[in-house]
Protein backbone atom coordinates (compact mmCIF):
# COMPACT_ATOMS: atom_id res chain seq x y z
CA UNK A 1 0.00 0.00 0.00
CA UNK A 2 3.15 2.50 1.27
CA UNK A 3 4.91 1.23 -1.80
CA UNK A 4 1.98 2.03 -4.30
CA UNK A 5 1.75 5.70 -2.68
CA UNK A 6 4.83 6.65 -3.44
CA UNK A 7 4.69 5.16 -6.81
CA UNK A 8 1.57 7.35 -7.56
CA UNK A 9 3.41 10.32 -5.55
CA UNK A 10 5.86 10.22 -7.69
CA UNK A 11 4.28 9.95 -11.14
CA UNK A 12 2.72 12.91 -9.74
CA UNK A 13 5.74 14.97 -9.68
CA UNK A 14 6.75 13.66 -13.03
CA UNK A 15 3.54 14.80 -15.10
CA UNK A 16 3.63 17.99 -12.73
CA UNK A 17 6.95 19.44 -13.90
CA UNK A 18 5.67 17.97 -17.51
CA UNK A 19 2.69 20.25 -17.38
CA UNK A 20 4.54 22.77 -15.57
CA UNK A 21 6.99 22.97 -18.56
CA UNK A 22 3.92 23.08 -21.08
CA UNK A 23 2.52 26.18 -19.05
CA UNK A 24 5.13 27.97 -18.56
CA UNK A 25 7.34 27.89 -21.88
CA UNK A 26 6.20 31.29 -22.84
CA UNK A 27 6.17 33.67 -20.51
CA UNK A 28 10.12 32.67 -19.56
CA UNK A 29 10.89 32.85 -23.73
CA UNK A 30 9.26 35.69 -23.22
CA UNK A 31 11.79 36.98 -20.41
CA UNK A 32 14.62 35.22 -22.65
CA UNK A 33 14.18 37.20 -25.79
CA UNK A 34 13.22 40.42 -24.16
CA UNK A 35 17.15 40.19 -22.74
CA UNK A 36 18.76 39.57 -26.38
CA UNK A 37 19.89 42.24 -28.48
CA UNK A 38 18.03 42.17 -32.13
CA UNK A 39 21.79 41.23 -33.72
CA UNK A 40 21.34 37.79 -31.29
CA UNK A 41 17.76 37.57 -32.30
CA UNK A 42 18.62 37.06 -35.66
CA UNK A 43 21.85 35.04 -35.30
CA UNK A 44 21.62 31.31 -36.05
CA UNK A 45 22.42 30.46 -32.12
CA UNK A 46 20.36 28.38 -29.58
CA UNK A 47 17.19 30.47 -28.95
CA UNK A 48 16.50 28.96 -25.62
CA UNK A 49 19.73 30.74 -23.98
CA UNK A 50 20.92 34.48 -23.34
CA UNK A 51 24.38 34.62 -24.83
CA UNK A 52 24.93 38.35 -24.56
CA UNK A 53 22.04 39.26 -21.77
CA UNK A 54 21.25 42.93 -21.86
CA UNK A 55 18.99 45.55 -20.66
CA UNK A 56 18.67 47.32 -23.52
CA UNK A 57 15.08 46.85 -24.75
CA UNK A 58 13.69 47.31 -20.81
CA UNK A 59 15.42 50.68 -21.44
CA UNK A 60 14.19 51.78 -24.54
CA UNK A 61 10.66 50.93 -23.84
CA UNK A 62 10.64 52.78 -20.82
CA UNK A 63 12.00 55.93 -21.85
CA UNK A 64 10.10 55.94 -25.58
CA UNK A 65 7.32 58.02 -25.17
CA UNK A 66 4.81 56.28 -26.85
CA UNK A 67 5.27 53.06 -24.77
CA UNK A 68 4.38 55.09 -21.75
CA UNK A 69 1.41 56.51 -23.14
CA UNK A 70 0.06 52.98 -23.71
CA UNK A 71 1.02 51.94 -20.25
CA UNK A 72 -0.77 55.28 -18.80
CA UNK A 73 -3.60 55.07 -20.68
CA UNK A 74 -4.11 51.39 -19.86
CA UNK A 75 -3.46 52.23 -16.15
CA UNK A 76 -6.15 55.07 -16.56
CA UNK A 77 -8.60 53.29 -17.47
CA UNK A 78 -8.38 50.05 -15.28
CA UNK A 79 -8.53 52.19 -12.46
CA UNK A 80 -11.22 54.26 -13.20
CA UNK A 81 -13.18 51.38 -14.79
CA UNK A 82 -12.91 49.44 -11.41
CA UNK A 83 -13.97 52.15 -9.52
CA UNK A 84 -16.81 53.03 -11.64
CA UNK A 85 -17.83 49.56 -11.75
CA UNK A 86 -17.83 49.02 -8.04
CA UNK A 87 -20.27 52.22 -7.49
CA UNK A 88 -22.35 50.41 -9.94
CA UNK A 89 -22.54 46.23 -8.46
CA UNK A 90 -21.67 46.87 -4.96
CA UNK A 91 -25.36 48.91 -4.58
CA UNK A 92 -27.24 46.82 -7.18
CA UNK A 93 -25.66 43.27 -5.17
CA UNK A 94 -27.13 44.52 -2.03
CA UNK A 95 -30.44 45.80 -3.03
CA UNK A 96 -31.05 42.75 -5.14
CA UNK A 97 -29.73 40.48 -2.23
CA UNK A 98 -31.32 42.16 0.39
CA UNK A 99 -34.05 44.49 0.13
CA UNK A 100 -36.33 42.95 -2.46
CA UNK A 101 -38.44 45.16 -4.82
CA UNK A 102 -40.52 43.71 -8.19
CA UNK A 103 -38.90 42.31 -10.53
CA UNK A 104 -35.66 41.93 -8.56
CA UNK A 105 -35.59 38.10 -8.23
CA UNK A 106 -35.31 38.16 -12.60
CA UNK A 107 -32.92 40.97 -12.64
CA UNK A 108 -30.20 39.08 -10.58
CA UNK A 109 -30.98 36.08 -12.98
CA UNK A 110 -30.87 38.47 -15.65
CA UNK A 111 -27.42 39.92 -14.35
CA UNK A 112 -26.03 36.62 -14.60
CA UNK A 113 -27.47 36.26 -18.10
CA UNK A 114 -26.11 39.30 -19.38
CA UNK A 115 -22.74 37.98 -18.14
CA UNK A 116 -23.09 35.48 -21.02
CA UNK A 117 -23.26 37.34 -23.49
CA UNK A 118 -19.96 37.56 -25.31
CA UNK A 119 -18.26 41.46 -26.50
CA UNK A 120 -18.02 39.68 -29.94
CA UNK A 121 -21.79 39.54 -30.56
CA UNK A 122 -21.53 43.63 -29.28
CA UNK A 123 -18.72 45.17 -30.77
CA UNK A 124 -20.61 45.88 -34.00
CA UNK A 125 -23.65 47.69 -32.96
CA UNK A 126 -21.96 49.85 -30.34
CA UNK A 127 -19.75 50.68 -33.33
CA UNK A 128 -22.85 52.26 -35.25
CA UNK A 129 -24.49 52.97 -31.81
CA UNK A 130 -21.60 55.67 -31.27
CA UNK A 131 -21.60 56.93 -34.70
CA UNK A 132 -25.10 57.76 -34.99
CA UNK A 133 -24.66 59.65 -30.99
CA UNK A 134 -22.33 61.14 -33.46
CA UNK A 135 -24.68 62.55 -35.59
CA UNK A 136 -27.32 63.85 -33.32
CA UNK A 137 -25.15 65.01 -30.96
CA UNK A 138 -21.85 66.34 -32.86
CA UNK A 139 -19.35 64.14 -29.49
CA UNK A 140 -17.03 62.36 -31.38
CA UNK A 141 -16.93 59.04 -29.29
CA UNK A 142 -14.85 56.77 -31.42
CA UNK A 143 -10.87 57.37 -31.26
CA UNK A 144 -10.60 58.45 -27.78
CA UNK A 145 -8.95 56.37 -24.83
CA UNK A 146 -12.42 57.43 -22.64
CA UNK A 147 -14.99 55.70 -24.67
CA UNK A 148 -13.11 52.60 -22.66
CA UNK A 149 -14.79 53.91 -19.65
CA UNK A 150 -18.38 53.44 -21.09
CA UNK A 151 -18.30 50.20 -22.95
CA UNK A 152 -15.56 48.63 -20.19
CA UNK A 153 -18.28 48.43 -16.90
CA UNK A 154 -20.48 45.80 -19.52
CA UNK A 155 -17.47 43.10 -19.15
CA UNK A 156 -16.81 43.56 -15.50
CA UNK A 157 -19.98 44.73 -13.91
CA UNK A 158 -22.57 41.53 -14.18
CA UNK A 159 -19.95 39.46 -13.06
CA UNK A 160 -18.98 41.68 -10.07
CA UNK A 161 -22.88 42.06 -8.80
CA UNK A 162 -23.43 38.22 -9.24
CA UNK A 163 -20.32 37.64 -6.87
CA UNK A 164 -21.26 40.63 -4.60
CA UNK A 165 -24.55 38.84 -4.72
CA UNK A 166 -23.31 35.66 -4.12
CA UNK A 167 -21.13 37.14 -0.58
CA UNK A 168 -23.83 39.49 0.29
CA UNK A 169 -26.37 36.22 0.55
CA UNK A 170 -23.79 34.37 3.17
CA UNK A 171 -23.61 37.00 5.49
CA UNK A 172 -26.65 36.36 8.23
CA UNK A 173 -29.81 37.97 8.51
CA UNK A 174 -29.87 38.59 11.68
CA UNK A 175 -26.72 40.96 10.99
CA UNK A 176 -28.51 43.88 9.18
CA UNK A 177 -31.75 43.06 10.85
CA UNK A 178 -29.88 44.33 14.29
CA UNK A 179 -28.45 47.26 12.30
CA UNK A 180 -31.86 48.10 11.46
CA UNK A 181 -33.02 47.92 14.83
CA UNK A 182 -30.24 50.42 16.34
CA UNK A 183 -31.76 52.94 13.80
CA UNK A 184 -28.99 52.42 10.99
CA UNK A 185 -30.39 53.42 7.06
CA UNK A 186 -30.23 50.93 4.42
CA UNK A 187 -27.28 52.63 3.02
CA UNK A 188 -25.55 52.81 6.90
CA UNK A 189 -26.15 49.00 6.97
CA UNK A 190 -24.36 48.86 3.48
CA UNK A 191 -21.16 50.76 4.46
CA UNK A 192 -20.68 50.21 8.18
CA UNK A 193 -22.02 46.47 7.85
CA UNK A 194 -21.73 45.38 4.94
CA UNK A 195 -19.02 46.16 2.93
CA UNK A 196 -16.48 45.53 6.32
CA UNK A 197 -18.44 41.85 6.33
CA UNK A 198 -17.97 40.83 2.62
CA UNK A 199 -14.59 42.17 2.39
CA UNK A 200 -12.76 39.62 0.19
CA UNK A 201 -15.67 39.05 -2.07
CA UNK A 202 -14.92 42.68 -2.58
CA UNK A 203 -11.47 42.48 -3.50
CA UNK A 204 -11.95 39.43 -5.39
CA UNK A 205 -14.66 41.36 -7.29
CA UNK A 206 -11.89 44.28 -7.51
CA UNK A 207 -9.12 42.01 -8.89
CA UNK A 208 -11.71 40.32 -11.48
CA UNK A 209 -12.21 44.08 -12.93
CA UNK A 210 -8.80 45.22 -13.03
CA UNK A 211 -7.53 41.79 -14.60
CA UNK A 212 -10.34 42.22 -17.46
CA UNK A 213 -10.25 45.57 -18.00
CA UNK A 214 -6.59 45.23 -18.90
CA UNK A 215 -6.55 42.02 -20.55
CA UNK A 216 -9.40 43.31 -22.92
CA UNK A 217 -8.37 43.96 -26.43
CA UNK A 218 -11.25 44.08 -29.32
CA UNK A 219 -12.81 47.30 -27.98
CA UNK A 220 -9.77 49.11 -28.47
CA UNK A 221 -9.32 47.28 -31.47
CA UNK A 222 -12.32 48.24 -32.87
CA UNK A 223 -12.88 51.58 -30.98
CA UNK A 224 -9.33 53.57 -31.22
CA UNK A 225 -6.98 53.88 -33.59
CA UNK A 226 -4.63 56.71 -33.43
CA UNK A 227 -1.62 55.73 -30.77
CA UNK A 228 -1.74 58.23 -28.29
CA UNK A 229 -5.04 56.57 -27.53
CA UNK A 230 -4.51 52.89 -27.44
CA UNK A 231 -4.07 51.11 -24.37
CA UNK A 232 -1.25 48.20 -24.33
CA UNK A 233 -2.79 44.89 -25.67
CA UNK A 234 -3.58 46.95 -29.12
CA UNK A 235 -0.45 49.24 -28.72
CA UNK A 236 2.15 46.75 -28.66
CA UNK A 237 0.59 44.78 -31.60
CA UNK A 238 -0.06 48.12 -33.75
CA UNK A 239 2.92 49.99 -32.99
CA UNK A 240 6.08 47.65 -32.55
CA UNK A 241 4.56 45.38 -35.35
CA UNK A 242 5.67 47.50 -38.17
CA UNK A 243 4.63 46.22 -41.51
CA UNK A 244 6.75 42.89 -41.61
CA UNK A 245 9.74 43.97 -39.86
CA UNK A 246 8.88 42.84 -36.14
CA UNK A 247 11.44 43.45 -33.47
CA UNK A 248 10.84 40.52 -31.22
CA UNK A 249 12.87 41.65 -28.66
CA UNK A 250 10.87 44.94 -27.68
CA UNK A 251 7.64 42.75 -28.00
CA UNK A 252 8.52 40.64 -26.14
CA UNK A 253 10.06 42.84 -23.41
CA UNK A 254 6.52 45.30 -23.88
CA UNK A 255 4.39 42.35 -24.04
CA UNK A 256 6.11 41.21 -20.79
CA UNK A 257 5.67 44.62 -18.84
CA UNK A 258 2.06 44.16 -20.01
CA UNK A 259 1.90 41.26 -18.54
CA UNK A 260 2.94 42.41 -14.93
CA UNK A 261 0.54 44.39 -13.38
CA UNK A 262 -1.83 41.39 -13.36
CA UNK A 263 0.77 38.87 -12.55
CA UNK A 264 2.16 40.77 -9.44
CA UNK A 265 -1.22 41.22 -8.40
CA UNK A 266 -2.28 37.65 -8.53
CA UNK A 267 1.23 36.78 -6.99
CA UNK A 268 0.50 38.85 -4.13
CA UNK A 269 -3.47 38.23 -3.60
CA UNK A 270 -3.71 34.81 -5.20
CA UNK A 271 -6.19 33.89 -2.61
CA UNK A 272 -8.72 36.37 -3.93
CA UNK A 273 -7.91 36.06 -7.62
CA UNK A 274 -8.89 32.35 -7.08
CA UNK A 275 -11.95 32.92 -4.90
CA UNK A 276 -13.33 35.13 -7.72
CA UNK A 277 -12.66 32.66 -10.48
CA UNK A 278 -14.62 29.73 -8.92
CA UNK A 279 -17.20 32.26 -6.60
CA UNK A 280 -18.64 32.41 -10.64
CA UNK A 281 -19.82 28.67 -10.63
CA UNK A 282 -20.07 27.64 -7.39
CA UNK A 283 -22.21 30.75 -5.57
CA UNK A 284 -25.35 31.19 -6.03
CA UNK B 1 -44.93 52.79 12.90
CA UNK B 2 -48.07 53.34 15.21
CA UNK B 3 -47.46 56.97 16.54
CA UNK B 4 -46.58 57.86 13.12
CA UNK B 5 -50.01 56.47 11.52
CA UNK B 6 -52.12 58.67 14.47
CA UNK B 7 -49.96 61.83 13.70
CA UNK B 8 -50.85 61.12 9.91
CA UNK B 9 -54.42 61.19 10.69
CA UNK B 10 -54.50 64.57 12.38
CA UNK B 11 -52.96 66.64 9.60
CA UNK B 12 -54.90 68.35 6.73
CA UNK B 13 -55.31 66.37 3.21
CA UNK B 14 -52.26 68.75 1.46
CA UNK B 15 -49.70 67.94 4.05
CA UNK B 16 -50.76 64.09 4.00
CA UNK B 17 -50.18 64.04 0.26
CA UNK B 18 -46.48 65.53 0.40
CA UNK B 19 -45.83 62.83 3.57
CA UNK B 20 -47.08 59.78 1.74
CA UNK B 21 -44.77 60.61 -1.20
CA UNK B 22 -42.25 61.38 1.24
CA UNK B 23 -42.88 57.99 2.91
CA UNK B 24 -42.63 56.03 -0.86
CA UNK B 25 -39.65 57.47 -1.15
CA UNK B 26 -38.23 55.81 2.06
CA UNK B 27 -40.29 52.62 0.95
CA UNK B 28 -37.80 49.77 1.24
CA UNK B 29 -38.11 49.13 -2.41
CA UNK B 30 -38.08 52.40 -3.47
CA UNK B 31 -34.44 52.75 -2.56
CA UNK B 32 -33.44 49.20 -3.63
CA UNK B 33 -34.94 50.53 -6.89
CA UNK B 34 -32.76 53.31 -7.05
CA UNK B 35 -29.40 51.65 -5.80
CA UNK B 36 -30.03 49.18 -8.57
CA UNK B 37 -31.01 51.85 -10.82
CA UNK B 38 -27.48 52.19 -12.25
CA UNK B 39 -26.51 48.94 -13.19
CA UNK B 40 -30.38 49.09 -14.56
CA UNK B 41 -29.40 51.81 -17.23
CA UNK B 42 -25.50 50.30 -18.05
CA UNK B 43 -27.38 47.00 -19.23
CA UNK B 44 -30.47 48.17 -20.77
CA UNK B 45 -28.50 51.08 -22.65
CA UNK B 46 -25.30 49.41 -23.56
CA UNK B 47 -26.14 45.53 -23.80
CA UNK B 48 -29.66 44.56 -24.78
CA UNK B 49 -30.19 47.69 -26.45
CA UNK B 50 -27.23 47.17 -28.53
CA UNK B 51 -28.12 43.27 -28.43
CA UNK B 52 -31.56 44.04 -30.60
CA UNK B 53 -29.78 46.68 -32.43
CA UNK B 54 -27.48 44.03 -34.30
CA UNK B 55 -30.71 42.13 -35.00
CA UNK B 56 -31.84 45.18 -36.55
CA UNK B 57 -28.53 46.26 -38.45
CA UNK B 58 -28.21 42.49 -40.02
CA UNK B 59 -31.48 43.32 -42.06
CA UNK B 60 -30.04 46.88 -43.91
CA UNK B 61 -27.75 46.89 -46.53
CA UNK B 62 -24.11 48.00 -47.00
CA UNK B 63 -24.69 51.73 -46.37
CA UNK B 64 -27.40 50.74 -43.96
CA UNK B 65 -30.23 53.17 -46.11
CA UNK B 66 -32.52 50.35 -47.17
CA UNK B 67 -34.24 47.16 -45.77
CA UNK B 68 -32.72 44.11 -47.11
CA UNK B 69 -34.75 41.54 -44.94
CA UNK B 70 -32.74 38.69 -45.15
CA UNK B 71 -30.65 39.01 -47.80
CA UNK B 72 -27.75 39.37 -45.55
CA UNK B 73 -28.20 35.91 -44.12
CA UNK B 74 -29.04 34.32 -47.41
CA UNK B 75 -26.00 35.91 -49.25
CA UNK B 76 -23.84 34.69 -46.19
CA UNK B 77 -25.11 30.95 -47.41
CA UNK B 78 -23.85 31.49 -51.03
CA UNK B 79 -20.51 32.12 -49.22
CA UNK B 80 -17.98 29.09 -49.57
CA UNK B 81 -15.75 31.49 -46.23
CA UNK B 82 -18.63 31.31 -43.98
CA UNK B 83 -19.77 27.60 -44.13
CA UNK B 84 -15.87 27.27 -43.42
CA UNK B 85 -16.39 29.68 -40.61
CA UNK B 86 -19.22 27.64 -39.34
CA UNK B 87 -17.23 24.10 -39.89
CA UNK B 88 -13.78 26.15 -37.78
CA UNK B 89 -16.20 27.83 -35.38
CA UNK B 90 -17.29 24.42 -34.09
CA UNK B 91 -13.94 22.45 -34.66
CA UNK B 92 -11.71 25.18 -32.55
CA UNK B 93 -14.65 25.50 -29.46
CA UNK B 94 -15.45 21.89 -29.29
CA UNK B 95 -11.93 20.36 -29.40
CA UNK B 96 -10.49 22.91 -27.29
CA UNK B 97 -13.32 22.67 -24.46
CA UNK B 98 -12.68 19.03 -24.82
CA UNK B 99 -9.09 19.15 -24.22
CA UNK B 100 -8.78 21.66 -21.95
CA UNK B 101 -11.35 19.95 -19.50
CA UNK B 102 -9.28 16.78 -19.89
CA UNK B 103 -6.13 18.43 -18.92
CA UNK B 104 -7.36 20.13 -16.25
CA UNK B 105 -9.03 17.25 -14.56
CA UNK B 106 -5.44 15.12 -15.12
CA UNK B 107 -3.66 18.09 -13.66
CA UNK B 108 -6.10 18.93 -10.64
CA UNK B 109 -5.77 14.97 -9.75
CA UNK B 110 -1.63 15.51 -9.90
CA UNK B 111 -2.25 18.41 -7.59
CA UNK B 112 -4.78 16.63 -5.60
CA UNK B 113 -2.47 13.76 -5.32
CA UNK B 114 0.67 15.94 -3.35
CA UNK B 115 1.11 16.98 0.23
CA UNK B 116 -0.96 19.89 1.01
CA UNK B 117 1.72 21.68 1.34
CA UNK B 118 3.58 21.90 -1.40
CA UNK B 119 -0.16 22.53 -3.41
CA UNK B 120 -0.28 25.96 -3.06
CA UNK B 121 3.13 26.33 -5.25
CA UNK B 122 1.86 23.86 -7.78
CA UNK B 123 -1.27 25.60 -8.21
CA UNK B 124 0.27 29.08 -8.06
CA UNK B 125 2.31 28.02 -10.68
CA UNK B 126 0.09 26.13 -13.24
CA UNK B 127 -2.49 29.15 -13.00
CA UNK B 128 -0.28 31.66 -14.72
CA UNK B 129 -0.99 31.21 -18.75
CA UNK B 130 -4.72 32.07 -17.20
CA UNK B 131 -3.58 35.44 -15.21
CA UNK B 132 -1.34 36.52 -18.30
CA UNK B 133 -4.02 38.75 -20.72
CA UNK B 134 -4.08 36.64 -23.99
CA UNK B 135 -2.97 39.15 -25.92
CA UNK B 136 0.42 38.88 -24.62
CA UNK B 137 0.60 35.48 -24.13
CA UNK B 138 -0.56 34.85 -28.06
CA UNK B 139 2.49 37.43 -28.94
CA UNK B 140 4.72 35.08 -27.25
CA UNK B 141 3.38 32.12 -28.74
CA UNK B 142 3.53 34.00 -32.43
CA UNK B 143 7.40 34.18 -31.51
CA UNK B 144 7.29 30.91 -30.53
CA UNK B 145 5.48 29.91 -34.47
CA UNK B 146 8.00 32.03 -36.09
CA UNK B 147 8.58 30.88 -39.88
CA UNK B 148 11.92 31.44 -39.52
CA UNK B 149 12.98 31.95 -35.95
CA UNK B 150 10.87 29.08 -34.47
CA UNK B 151 12.25 28.33 -31.14
CA UNK B 152 10.02 24.95 -31.06
CA UNK B 153 11.59 24.18 -34.95
CA UNK B 154 15.16 24.75 -33.57
CA UNK B 155 14.33 22.01 -31.08
CA UNK B 156 12.94 19.96 -33.70
CA UNK B 157 15.76 20.29 -35.71
CA UNK B 158 18.23 19.49 -33.35
CA UNK B 159 16.46 15.91 -33.11
CA UNK B 160 16.48 15.72 -36.61
CA UNK B 161 13.01 16.51 -37.75
CA UNK B 162 11.66 18.75 -40.33
CA UNK B 163 10.37 22.25 -39.29
CA UNK B 164 7.22 22.85 -39.19
CA UNK B 165 4.64 25.75 -40.58
CA UNK B 166 2.74 26.21 -37.12
CA UNK B 167 0.87 28.87 -38.69
CA UNK B 168 1.88 28.73 -42.19
CA UNK B 169 -0.49 26.07 -43.72
CA UNK B 170 -3.91 25.61 -43.18
CA UNK B 171 -3.77 21.92 -40.87
CA UNK B 172 -0.86 22.89 -38.95
CA UNK B 173 -2.34 26.87 -38.31
CA UNK B 174 -5.69 24.88 -37.13
CA UNK B 175 -3.66 23.27 -34.54
CA UNK B 176 -2.10 26.14 -33.90
CA UNK B 177 -4.84 28.19 -32.54
CA UNK B 178 -6.51 25.49 -30.69
CA UNK B 179 -3.37 24.54 -28.75
CA UNK B 180 -3.24 28.07 -27.47
CA UNK B 181 -6.30 27.66 -26.35
CA UNK B 182 -5.97 25.25 -24.40
CA UNK B 183 -2.76 26.43 -23.26
CA UNK B 184 -4.67 29.37 -21.74
CA UNK B 185 -7.93 27.77 -20.81
CA UNK B 186 -6.82 24.22 -19.30
CA UNK B 187 -5.73 26.34 -16.09
CA UNK B 188 -9.08 27.77 -15.31
CA UNK B 189 -10.70 24.11 -15.23
CA UNK B 190 -7.72 23.33 -13.34
CA UNK B 191 -8.49 25.19 -10.57
CA UNK B 192 -12.69 24.66 -11.11
CA UNK B 193 -11.98 20.95 -10.80
CA UNK B 194 -9.46 21.12 -7.92
CA UNK B 195 -12.15 22.56 -6.03
CA UNK B 196 -14.71 20.12 -6.68
CA UNK B 197 -11.80 17.55 -5.74
CA UNK B 198 -11.15 19.33 -2.53
CA UNK B 199 -15.40 18.93 -1.86
CA UNK B 200 -15.52 15.05 -2.43
CA UNK B 201 -15.86 13.61 1.35
CA UNK B 202 -12.64 11.41 2.11
CA UNK B 203 -15.15 8.67 3.84
CA UNK B 204 -16.70 8.13 0.66
CA UNK B 205 -13.06 7.13 -1.07
CA UNK B 206 -12.39 5.19 2.20
CA UNK B 207 -15.56 3.26 1.78
CA UNK B 208 -15.06 2.97 -1.53
CA UNK B 209 -11.16 1.40 -0.79
CA UNK B 210 -13.05 -0.75 2.01
CA UNK B 211 -14.66 -2.82 -0.89
CA UNK B 212 -12.03 -3.06 -3.03
CA UNK B 213 -12.32 -0.40 -5.44
CA UNK B 214 -9.48 0.25 -8.03
CA UNK B 215 -8.32 3.66 -8.48
CA UNK B 216 -9.68 3.52 -11.95
CA UNK B 217 -13.19 2.40 -10.43
CA UNK B 218 -12.74 5.36 -7.71
CA UNK B 219 -13.06 7.64 -10.53
CA UNK B 220 -15.56 6.12 -11.80
CA UNK B 221 -17.94 5.50 -9.03
CA UNK B 222 -17.09 8.35 -6.37
CA UNK B 223 -14.82 11.33 -8.37
CA UNK B 224 -17.05 11.73 -11.65
CA UNK B 225 -20.67 11.83 -10.32
CA UNK B 226 -19.58 14.15 -7.26
CA UNK B 227 -17.99 16.67 -9.77
CA UNK B 228 -20.64 15.90 -12.20
CA UNK B 229 -22.07 19.30 -11.77
CA UNK B 230 -18.85 21.69 -11.60
CA UNK B 231 -17.73 19.73 -15.03
CA UNK B 232 -20.70 20.49 -16.58
CA UNK B 233 -20.85 23.89 -15.77
CA UNK B 234 -17.46 25.13 -16.13
CA UNK B 235 -17.65 23.24 -19.81
CA UNK B 236 -20.59 25.10 -20.94
CA UNK B 237 -18.72 28.15 -19.75
CA UNK B 238 -15.85 27.53 -21.06
CA UNK B 239 -18.22 26.76 -24.47
CA UNK B 240 -19.47 29.90 -24.14
CA UNK B 241 -15.61 31.79 -24.14
CA UNK B 242 -14.28 29.68 -26.44
CA UNK B 243 -17.12 30.11 -29.25
CA UNK B 244 -17.22 33.92 -29.14
CA UNK B 245 -13.01 34.27 -28.71
CA UNK B 246 -11.38 36.54 -30.93
CA UNK B 247 -8.05 37.37 -29.50
CA UNK B 248 -5.94 34.57 -30.03
CA UNK B 249 -7.25 34.09 -33.72
CA UNK B 250 -7.01 37.47 -34.22
CA UNK B 251 -3.36 37.61 -33.23
CA UNK B 252 -2.24 34.40 -34.20
CA UNK B 253 -3.27 33.97 -37.75
CA UNK B 254 -5.57 37.06 -37.99
CA UNK B 255 -7.68 34.35 -40.04
CA UNK B 256 -4.73 33.33 -42.82
CA UNK B 257 -3.87 31.49 -44.59
CA UNK B 258 -6.55 31.99 -47.10
CA UNK B 259 -9.52 32.93 -44.24
CA UNK B 260 -9.14 28.93 -42.93
CA UNK B 261 -8.52 29.65 -39.50
CA UNK B 262 -11.28 32.65 -39.01
CA UNK B 263 -14.18 32.26 -36.21
CA UNK B 264 -17.15 33.79 -36.32
CA UNK B 265 -15.41 36.95 -34.08
CA UNK B 266 -12.72 37.34 -36.11
CA UNK B 267 -14.68 37.16 -39.34
CA UNK B 268 -17.28 39.56 -38.37
CA UNK B 269 -14.20 41.94 -37.14
CA UNK B 270 -12.61 41.55 -40.49
CA UNK B 271 -16.15 42.05 -42.23
CA UNK B 272 -18.01 44.65 -40.06
CA UNK B 273 -14.68 47.08 -39.18
CA UNK B 274 -12.57 46.69 -41.94
CA UNK B 275 -14.34 45.90 -44.48
CA UNK B 276 -17.11 48.51 -43.30
CA UNK B 277 -20.12 46.39 -44.23
CA UNK B 278 -21.38 46.45 -40.34
CA UNK B 279 -24.83 44.88 -41.44
CA UNK B 280 -23.05 42.21 -42.84
CA UNK B 281 -20.67 41.67 -39.98
CA UNK B 282 -23.67 41.81 -37.37
CA UNK B 283 -25.49 39.21 -39.64
CA UNK B 284 -21.88 37.02 -39.02
CA UNK B 285 -21.53 37.32 -35.48
CA UNK B 286 -25.65 37.01 -34.85
CA UNK B 287 -24.98 33.36 -35.84
CA UNK B 288 -23.06 32.61 -32.26
CA UNK B 289 -26.51 33.14 -30.60
CA UNK B 290 -28.18 29.48 -31.41
CA UNK B 291 -25.31 27.81 -29.46
CA UNK B 292 -24.42 30.42 -26.72
CA UNK B 293 -28.25 30.59 -26.02
CA UNK B 294 -28.30 26.60 -25.77
CA UNK B 295 -25.41 26.61 -23.34
CA UNK B 296 -26.66 29.53 -21.13
CA UNK B 297 -30.12 27.44 -20.85
CA UNK B 298 -28.46 24.35 -19.03
CA UNK B 299 -26.35 26.80 -17.12
CA UNK B 300 -29.26 28.94 -15.78
CA UNK B 301 -31.31 25.41 -15.18
CA UNK B 302 -28.32 24.62 -13.24
CA UNK B 303 -27.71 27.77 -11.16
CA UNK B 304 -31.62 27.88 -10.35
CA UNK B 305 -31.61 24.12 -9.50
CA UNK B 306 -29.10 24.73 -6.85
CA UNK B 307 -30.89 28.01 -5.73
CA UNK B 308 -33.77 25.79 -4.98
CA UNK B 309 -31.82 23.52 -3.05
CA UNK B 310 -30.49 25.89 -0.67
Amino acid sequence: MSRDRTWALRWSYFFLVLFAIFFLVPPIYMLITSLKTSAEISAATNPWWVFHPTLGNYIQLLTSNQYLTFFRNSAVVSVFVVAVTMLISVPAAFALSRMRFWGSATLATGVFLTYLIPETLLFLPLFKMFAVFNELTGIELINHWWILLIVYPTLTVPFCTWIMIGYFASIPKELDEAALIDGAGWIQTLVMIFIPVALPGLIAATIFAFTVSWAQFLYPLAFTTSADQLVLPVGIITSLIKGDVFNWGQIMTGALLGAAPPLIIYAFLMDYYIAGLTAGATKG
Amino acid sequence: MVDAAIRAEGVKSGARKRTSLRRMMQRKSTIAFFMALPLITLISLLVLYPAGYSLHLATLNKSMERFVGFGNFTFLFTRETFWMVVQQSCIFAITAVIFKALIGFVVAHFVHNIPAKGQRKWRGMLLVPWVIPPAMSCLAWLWLFDPSYSAFNWLIALFGGDPVPWTGNTYWARFSVILVNIWIGAPFFMIMYLAALKSVPEQLYEAAAIDGASWWQRIWYVTLPMMRNIIAITALFSLIVTFANFDIVRIMTAGGPIDTTHVFATWSFRVGIEGADIPLGASVSLFMVPILTVAAVFILRDITRRGNES
